[in-house]
């Protein structure tokens, strides 16, 4: 994370303000690159894949595309919450290994879009193993809110959504 | 000026490998000592090309390759030399050598020169006038020969050469440069070159594009006259050109060409030695085969469409536009008394969207000669090597099939033919024992039925050894020993997999070697293979497939609130069981009882983890399905509709799921699974054994 912030600077590019777009799930505020937002939606059924992981809710049509849904609740172990007419679909476009792909994650409402300066962002402090930090981007402050940036192309890339063990091996 | 001309290259290689296409067609019409110029000309015309398009792209190796096979070619079109019949195979190994070439250039791998230098060996013994034993001795020296009279170097009273060259008016909008010739020659020795300006017209009435020069050029050297013309040759179509050697006025026949006529060695064509050709034959393959490994590399694929294709497509879009804004004005200010209006035009957007759908699938669908077209040369070589006589004859080129499907058919297709030609057809002095005419027929015939496309393979060879087999599969275990089969059910046994890899059967039969590789094959496209035959008369392979991978024939069926679709082409029948159907194996696997078969059970709400209805089997359906001979009962609560649905990948945006082969959206806009058979058929674990496979052959 320090890397990338002191790369961030070296580039020149610190100070240019990024935006990003940011929901609500359990209380907290959570933000992803807008640039990789393609659109929001309202929960509608979704068609469960079979012996998929617990928080792939299925997949659903998204004008003619088959994209997974993902419940961000159930990826960080919190409390699923029942899905009703609030419940928000984020459509995603992620970068893997195989390519873009096209993913939605569920949360609970979307908040707020706001610009931030790299500069202003600070990585998260280490949470031992109990915490997996390796898909936070960086944690901001807005008008006394704390937000955790998300590094979308992390926690949804790989095939099988990988876990926090993944990323221990691989350090 | 810097162009970057990989860009071309695609074209370039599709255009050249048509071009070899064209060749080789042309090669296999064309008999030995044939006058036949028309084709001949295509021939020099398609070399010509491919040899313009490399120097010009840089891709010297092919440039020089096809440079002394069109010097051939142009003696035989011009009559000075006799079309013989090694020269024929020689074109015919020329065409495999570029295409490797060409499939190496693409991929970018090195190329092989080996087989190019040993070609260009005999092409240059053949231009030297010698009798060339096609023997494809690659490694062979070809013994050198002394060149004739005037090519010769350093020819008693030979300076050089006097080129005259009157360009046609239009040789600089070709692209050629008299003065980069010119100065290629001065390579050789001293060039002294006078300039004929009297075309020259005035100012007013000049051109700058258009060529009004002539010359006459005097070359001091020693360089033989090929050389010399060489330099030319891309010009000599547009140019008057002669060519005279200086300082020897004495003996003006040397001052053309002077060309021996090859000895009239017209050889009958299965007079070739056997064992060589085959050997060739394998080392084709081998290339093929290299070259299908390093085929992944490829960046892109492209695919030539016919512009009625584009403009068919063009109208339609056009309608569905017009469709689009009539539903717009529609809706601007709609009133309840305009809906049949409403009706008419929803309606027209239905039929236009059918049609472009059905014309954006065009678009993928090519002839199927495209993969008949390779059977001549099949049928040709082998049954040289094999000293057999066989008439290829081809019906339904034109029928269209999915590029995707063609491209993985024609390997199976290329085991059919030659298990017809190697096992089916009898040698001819078998055939005449028989009574059936000394040359064998081999039919290709390709056809539209229902939503399929049928694809035959029918000789009039021996057939199948019906008793052979059943002896054989006896011994095997396969059949019991009581076992009584019918004639179908015997000729069935020759795509099992024990028999096929089985040398007495072949020796037998034939028939035997990778014929469940072939049905797999077919099998994972979607369709399926039958077979006929009757014993002397003849055996016919007739293959189905379906027209495209897009789209496919599907059966709904319902587990709890999930909705689930089968390959309709899988599916044997449905029924209700009954609990006395059932038994359970050790370990806990069932199997159902149908008629004198055991099928394995696989309880889709088991391995999918989801509720059904009721987990008790009699309550709802089974599904008994087939991929590959193997069979599974699958229990599911009920059988909806039957629809073609649109195959949609899972693993685009998410990834591969075990039992599950894509998706598809059904007309509420809702997701459903389309299940893979192959992998259900793994899932349940319970592999049939061979015996109790065959009780139901």
């Amino acid at each position: 994370m320090e890397a990338a912030a002191a790369e961030r600077k070296a580039n020149g590019v610190a100070g240019a303000l990024e935006q990003y777009l940011t929901f609500m799930l359990d209380g907290e505020e959570y933000g992803v690159d807008i640039l990789s937002v393609r659109e929001i939606r309202g929960w509608d059924s979704a068609t469960p894949v079979p012996n998929a992981p617990k928080h792939v809710k299925g997949v659903i049509n998204l004008r003619g595309t088959i994209v997974p849904l993902i419940d961000l609740r159930e990826r960080f172990n919190l409390e699923p919450l029942d899905y009703g007419p609030m419940t928000v679909v984020i459509v995603l476009n992620v970068n893997t290994e195989k390519g873009e792909k096209t993913m939605g994650i569920v949360v609970d409402a979307v908040s707020d879009v706001y610009s931030i300066s790299p500069d202003d962002m600070r990585d998260p402090p280490d949470l031992g193993d109990s915490v997996d930090t390796h898909y936070i981007k960086g944690l901001v402050n807005v008008q006394e809110t704390m937000v955790i940036l998300l590094e979308i192309d992390r926690f949804l890339n790989a095939d099988r959504l990988p876990t926090s063990s993944d990323y221990a091996a691989e350090a | 000026m810097s162009v970057d001309m990989s860009q071309f290259h695609q074209v370039f290689f599709e255009e050249s490998l048509e071009g070899l296409d064209i060749m080789e067609q042309g090669l296999l019409a064309l008999e030995p000592g044939s006058q036949d110029l028309d084709t001949i000309g295509a021939i020099f015309r398609a070399a010509h090309s491919i040899k313009g398009g490399s120097g010009t792209f840089g891709f010297s190796e092919v440039a020089e390759f096809t440079h002394i096979l069109e010097t051939l070619l142009d003696e035989i079109r011009d009559g000075q030399r006799l079309l013989t019949g090694d020269a024929i195979n020689l074109f015919l190994q020329s065409v495999d050598c570029l295409r490797a070439m060409f499939d190496a250039l693409q991929t970018e791998s090195p190329l092989d020169m080996e087989s190019a230098h040993a070609l260009n060996k005999q092409f240059q013994a053949m231009l030297n006038g010698e009798a060339v034993t096609v023997d494809t001795g690659m490694g062979s020296e070809p013994v050198p020969t002394p060149a004739t009279a005037a090519d010769s170097k350093g020819q008693s009273g030979v300076r050089g050469w006097v080129v005259t060259f009157k360009p046609d008016l239009d040789l600089l909008r070709t692209g050629n440069e008299p003065v980069r010739m010119f100065r290629e020659l001065e390579v050789f020795g001293e060039v002294t070159a006078r300039c004929d300006l009297s075309k020259l017209p005035s100012l007013g009435t000049l051109t700058p594009e258009e060529c009004y020069l002539s010359w006459t050029l005097e070359i001091v050297t020693d360089e033989a006259l090929e050389s010399i013309k060489e330099v030319f040759e891309w010009v000599e179509d547009e140019s008057d050109l002669t060519y005279a050697a200086l300082g020897d006025h004495d003996s003006p026949d040397q001052a053309t060409e002077v060309l021996q006529p090859a000895p009239a060695a017209i050889e009958p064509l299965d007079a070739a030695p056997a064992p060589a050709l085959v050997d060739d034959a394998s080392r084709t393959q081998a290339a093929a085969a290299v070259v299908k490994a390093n085929s992944g590399k490829k960046a892109d694929t492209s695919i030539r469409v016919s512009t009625d294709k584009i403009d068919a497509l063009i109208n339609m879009v056009g309608e569905l536009v017009i469709t689009q804004s009539m539903l717009g004005t529609l809706g601007e200010s709609f009133a309840m008394a305009n809906l049949h209006k409403l009706q008419q035009g929803l309606e027209q957007l239905e039929h236009n969207t059918r049609e472009l759908q059905e014309s954006v699938m065009r678009i993928r669908m090519l002839p199927i000669s495209f993969t008949f077209n390779r059977f001549p040369r099949l049928v040709r070589d082998m049954s040289q090597a094999m000293g057999k006589k066989i008439e290829l004859i081809m019906d339904g080129e034109g029928t269209e099939l999915d590029k995707t499907v063609m491209e993985k058919i024609g390997d199976p297709l290329v085991h059919l033919v030659r298990n017809s030609l190697d096992h089916g057809i009898e040698m001819p002095q078998d055939r005449l024992d028989a009574g059936k005419p000394e040359t064998g027929q081999i039919k290709l015939n390709a056809f539209h039925q229902g939503g399929s496309i049928v694809i035959e393979i029918s000789d009039d060879g021996k057939g199948l050894d019906a008793d052979a087999i059943l002896a054989k599969a006896r011994r095997n275990g396969l059949v019991g020993p009581d076992q009584e089969l019918s004639s179908n059910q015997i000729h069935e046994l020759i795509f099992e997999a024990g028999l096929s890899t089985a040398a007495a059967v072949t020796d037998v039969s034939g028939r035997g070697v990778g014929m469940d590789v072939v049905r797999k094959n077919i099998n994972e496209l979607g369709g399926g293979i039958e077979i006929e035959s009757a014993k002397g008369v003849g055996t016919t392979m007739r293959v189905r497939l379906p027209l495209t991978l897009a789209i496919l024939d599907g059966q709904l069926v319902r587990v709890g609130t999930h909705t689930y679709i089968f390959p309709i082409i899988n599916i044997i029948e449905s029924l209700q069981v009954k609990t006395e159907q059932i038994n359970q194996i050790a370990g806990g696997a069932e199997v159902m009882r149908l008629r004198d078969e055991y099928i394995p059970v696989v309880r889709l709400y088991d391995v999918f983890s989801i509720t059904a209805d009721s987990t008790r089997l009699e309550d709802g359906l089974v599904v008994v399905l087939e991929f590959d001979n193997e069979k599974v009962a699958i229990a599911v609560d009920d059988l909806l509709s039957q629809q073609q649905v649109v195959i949609k990948s899972l693993e685009t945006n998410y990834e591969k799921v075990d039992g599950v082969s894509g998706a598809t959206i059904l007309g509420d806009g809702t997701v459903a699974m389309i299940l893979d058979v192959q992998s259900l058929i793994r899932m349940a674990g319970v592999r049939q054994s061979h015996i109790q496979r065959t009780i139901s052959l």
